[in-house]
């Protein structure tokens, strides 16, 4: 087997073996990396010496015995989390050459555990955006294509696009991202791998440039559940820097995937049955309860009478808190500066030119709905809703376990598809936006294909902090699926 | 009698409120570990959250929340037990966020008030609408390079406390009162140190002016006034504006002003329209503030004491009413008086403390705090008086001499020969001489010209040097002209 095949807990396997050093594997993603990436454009800044360097260290605390959890293990990071001394662009021309001087809680939690960083994976600009097509960067290119029409380019979803393509194309082991309304599971679920936004609090959010505070939550994609388990591990845990990160000890995710779901109660939610949903999408969701119930879970028809609220809530709440986050970049202290005449002229030629045309739209929706006079009508309104959609949730736990429903309303578009209308390109989060809005974890699980081959994903809801039924469910149905099909552009 | 303005068309009232930012005493700022020290070279006291960096999280300072309660308590208001963190959003370029953190729709601190004492003795409530907790900007330096402006990012973050009065206020008189009162009451507290020249108290004045009797007029806010006289006024200044539109038939229009001091006039910052439209949301980084009863109680039980609590303490113990509120007025006079009356004469310390340490820090330019001559040094005057050891005269001499060098007295004494003369027989001797010199005189008073007493005292006296005991020079003078 090639070094980019491994699973990520097959590679910890392999470097605990001795069968391989975490230089060799590094250098084997890095050569991958150099041969796919001037054509997926998944990374936006490789980092090989310094991927060299960390593996070489990494191998000399192997050899003396002091290996951490993921020790020698490649990971590309989302270009929105901040790295030491390593340039962060949040896919924004705005960020202009910015390095920062600190490290995320996040990825210092990774160094610590003995991952080695290969470069900064691309996304939709500030993580706004479902297909990757709003990256300053260029948009990145799904490894998949369809059968009939394998020439025409998909997009890998977004807003962690570079994180779901790298993983799926073998240019990482593993990769961090950010969900705030599915931008770690659509695009998952887009390119045939796994992916878990867990509960919000678990992972801080110190060091991740900020879209939507009250729904960002960082999580990991990798190509299986378990990989996935292993990774949230050394991500999560409570930071006092992270004033909404949770006190909670963090449990042994991976043991949790293995599980099994007998006895498990699996709500199914009347209102996630769109009306025009496509058929393959219908069978693979009735496939998945099916998969569960031969494994011994029992499923129920839940409802969650507010679903219907959830996309336009979101899309009230999150530009909003976006608009004041983005308030930032302004020129002054850090990252691109347009000169002005005087200050407001340095404000509005800086911020036309820095922001592309999805995150400016947004900031102006943001703007509105937080101003006088249509306050009560959009944000105070998209609150109480948001509290109604919460509730929705916790009375579905009295009579269920966990909730399955699909991860995408369809398989991967076309990156010239869907260019013309936002809002139709904001349909693609229908199903994710409500465990952001109500903070509960949620996993996606490759699970079949579509007429076209092209991969498509099941979503496991759980609680909130959970995270370990979501993992026996997705696990699971991972197992059932058997899914074991590949990308036409891969390492 | 109620402050008017008298009009050309008759009297005006005026109702004053007043919006106080007192920036809290504390190591740290409200949302970041930065320091917060006067005075320090620009953004040296900056950290990633106090610039605005990307992904950089506030996470409160328990040290500043406490700090607020205290003074929510000093002020008799209600604590609230939840309470939360708005952002206020606007674009300028020493507030590097592009939003302040404040306490906007629901405050820490509730309903409370404060007494004031007037010139002529009287007392007033003025009530209390809320405290609320929030960031200070950055500092934008106009004045550095021809083209460009500079920021100091020193005070960005820096925990402010906004008081807000109730429109209580009723003058001039009563606004400087007001502000002095909560100067006062924190810096007992020690939750602000109250240096209005260091920019820690600020105040906003709203101003109206109306018929005696009438319903409230449009208010004008006159930001970032000073100092308690410049408060003073601008209240003023801001009321004759009002009403000399008002009488030539004009309009008030609802506008935001500045105390130009050098001229005693108000002038206009931004009118109505030009206000800002800030978009107050609740910040999704910090989850509601709530505190426990047993923590508030605990912050109340520890509470240092407070000036009105002090002054009736000084009253009880025998001073006068005006002497207890100026020992009370700033809380180092009132240690450096209770150091001096320690274990000694409470009313005696008083009109030391009062008269000629008053009168000798006001001479030579001085405070307590850069005092000429220590507590302790005072109080063992006091002691010398009080075993006879000096004279009140006397004492007022080695007194001076302490004001040159802070020397214990008694060595003042020692060295000067200060000490007074008790002895009977040096004094009956002295007014023997005194009496063989002035036998004419002697003659005289005996025949009935009684108030020549005072010159044999005079005598007797510059004879002994000035240390002759009085009361026993008196009686001895009594007794030898009988």
């Amino acid at each position: 087997m090639r070094p980019t095949d491994l699973t990520l807990a097959q590679g910890l396997a392999a470097l605990e073996r001795r069968e391989i050093s975490a230089l060799e594997l590094a250098d084997a993603f890095l050569a991958a990396i150099e041969r796919l990436n001037p054509r997926l454009n998944a990374y936006i800044t490789v980092t090989a010496e310094a991927a060299r360097e960390a593996a070489r260290a990494s191998d000399a605390r192997r050899a003396r015995g002091e290996a951490g959890p993921l020790e020698g293990i490649p990971l590309g990071i989302k270009d929105l989390f901040c790295t030491e001394g390593v340039r962060t662009t949040a896919a924004s021309r705005i960020l202009g050459p910015f390095v920062p001087p600190y490290e995320s809680t996040v990825t210092a939690q990774l160094k610590r555990d003995g991952a080695v960083f290969l470069g900064k994976l691309n996304m939709d600009e500030f993580a706004m955006g479902s297909s990757n097509l709003t990256s300053a960067y260029g948009p990145v290119e799904n490894p998949w294509s369809r059968a009939n029409d394998p020439a025409r380019r998909l997009v890998p979803g977004g807003s962690s696009g570079g994180s779901a393509a790298a993983v799926a194309a073998r240019l990482a082991m593993g990769a961090t991202a950010t969900d705030t309304g599915g931008s770690i599971r659509q695009p998952a679920a887009f390119c045939g791998i796994a992916g878990i936004k867990p509960t919000y609090g678990r992972c801080s959010r110190f060091g991740i440039v900020a879209f939507a505070s009250s729904l960002d939550q960082a999580g990991p994609v990798a190509r299986t559940v378990e990989d996935c388990a292993i990774l949230l591990r050394s991500m999560a845990g409570h930071d006092p820097k992270d004033s909404t990160s949770a006190r909670l000890p963090v449990p042994d995710f991976r043991a949790a995937v293995g599980r099994g779901v007998k006895g498990l109660r699996i709500g199914v939610p009347e209102e996630y049955r769109l009306p025009g949903m496509a058929p393959e999408i219908e069978a693979l969701w009735e496939q998945g309860l099916a998969w569960l119930r031969e494994a011994g879970a029992e499923t129920v028809p839940i409802s969650l009478p507010h679903t219907k609220y959830a996309l336009p809530t979101y899309y009230v709440v999150a530009p909003a808190e976006a608009s004041s986050n983005l308030a930032r970049y302004d020129g002054v202290r850090f990252g691109l500066r347009e000169s002005g005449a005087d200050l407001k002229d340095l404000y509005e030629r800086t911020r036309a030119r820095g922001f592309g045309a999805e995150v400016r739209r947004r900031i102006m929706i943001g703007t509105y709905v937080l101003s006088a006079g249509y306050y009560d009508a959009y944000y105070l309104k998209a609150q109480k809703v948001r509290a109604l959609i919460r509730r929705d949730f916790e009375q579905a736990w009295s009579r269920c376990d966990a909730i399955v429903t699909p991860a995408t309303p369809t398989a991967a578009f076309a990156m010239d598809e869907r260019q013309d209308d936002p809002v139709t390109m904001y349909l693609n989060d229908v199903f994710t936006v409500t465990a952001n809005l109500a903070g509960l974890p949620g996993l996606a699980v490759p699970a079949g294909l579509d007429s076209q081959g092209l991969p498509l994903g099941l979503q496991v809801i759980g609680r909130a902090f959970d995270e370990e039924t979501v993992f026996a469910v997705g696990g699971a149905l991972e197992r059932a699926a058997g899914f074991t099909a590949q990308p036409g552009i891969m390492a | 009698m109620s402050y008017t303005i008298q009009g050309d068309t008759g009297p005006w009232e005026v109702v004053v409120g007043l919006e106080v930012h007192a920036q809290v005493l504390s190591k740290a700022k409200l949302f970041s570990g930065a320091a917060t020290a006067f005075g320090a070279e620009p953004n040296s006291q900056v950290s990633f959250v106090d610039a605005g960096f990307p992904g950089m999280l506030p996470v409160i300072n328990e040290e500043c929340i406490a700090q607020a309660v205290r003074t929510g308590l000093g002020l008799n208001a209600e604590i609230h037990l939840w309470s939360r963190f708005d952002r206020k959003n606007y674009f300028y370029a020493d507030l590097p966020q592009g939003y302040q953190i404040s306490q906007y729709a629901h405050p820490i601190v509730g309903r409370g008030s404060v007494e004031i004492t007037l010139s002529d003795g009287s007392t007033k409530t003025i009530g209390i609408t809320r405290l609320h907790l929030e960031q200070d900007a950055g500092k934008s330096l106009h004045d550095q390079h021809p083209t460009k402006s500079f920021i100091d990012l020193n005070r960005a973050g820096v925990a402010l406390m906004e008081i807000v009065s109730e429109p209580d206020i009723r003058s001039p008189e009563e606004a400087g009162a007001y502000l002095a009162k909560l100067r006062q009451i924190m810096r007992y507290l020690g939750t602000c140190d109250g240096n209005m020249d260091e920019g820690s108290l600020r105040a906003d004045v709203n101003v109206s002016v109306r018929r005696p009797g009438e319903g409230y007029r449009t208010r004008c806010e006159v930001k970032n006034v000073n100092s308690v006289k410049f408060v003073m006024q601008a209240v003023e200044a801001e009321a004759r504006r009002q009403i000399e539109i008002w009488e030539a038939g004009g309009v008030v229009e609802q506008e935001t002003r500045l105390f130009d001091v050098a001229r005693g006039v108000t002038r206009s910052m931004r009118s109505k329209e030009d206000a800002h439209d800030y978009r107050y949301f609740p910040d999704p980084d910090l989850p509601p503030l709530v505190l426990e009863q047993s923590w508030v109680d605990q912050l109340k039980a520890t509470l240092p004491e407070l000036p009105d609590q002090r002054r009736a303490r000084y009253i009880a113990m025998g001073l006068t009413p005006y002497d207890a509120h100026v020992l009370t007025i700033e809380r180092e006079t009132a240690a450096f008086f209770e150091e001096v009356a320690r274990g000694r004469d409470a009313k005696l310390a008083a009109n030391w403390v009062t008269g000629e340490y008053f009168a000798a820090l006001n001479r030579l330019k001085r405070s307590v705090t850069d005092s000429p001559v220590s507590a302790r040094h005072l109080g063992e005057l006091l002691d010398l008086i009080a075993d006879g050891t000096l004279s009140g005269k006397l004492a007022k001499e080695v007194f001076e001499a302490m004001l040159e060098a802070d020397e214990p007295p008694a060595a003042i004494v020692e060295r000067r020969g200060l000490r007074q003369v008790t002895d009977a027989g040096a004094i009956a001797a002295a007014v023997e001489a005194v009496l063989a010199a002035h036998a004419d005189k002697v003659a005289e008073y005996r025949a009935g010209k009684e108030k020549l007493f005072g010159f044999f005292v005079g005598q007797t006296m510059k004879a002994m040097a000035g240390k002759g005991n009085p009361a026993l020079v008196n009686e001895v003078l009594k007794a030898k002209l009988g």
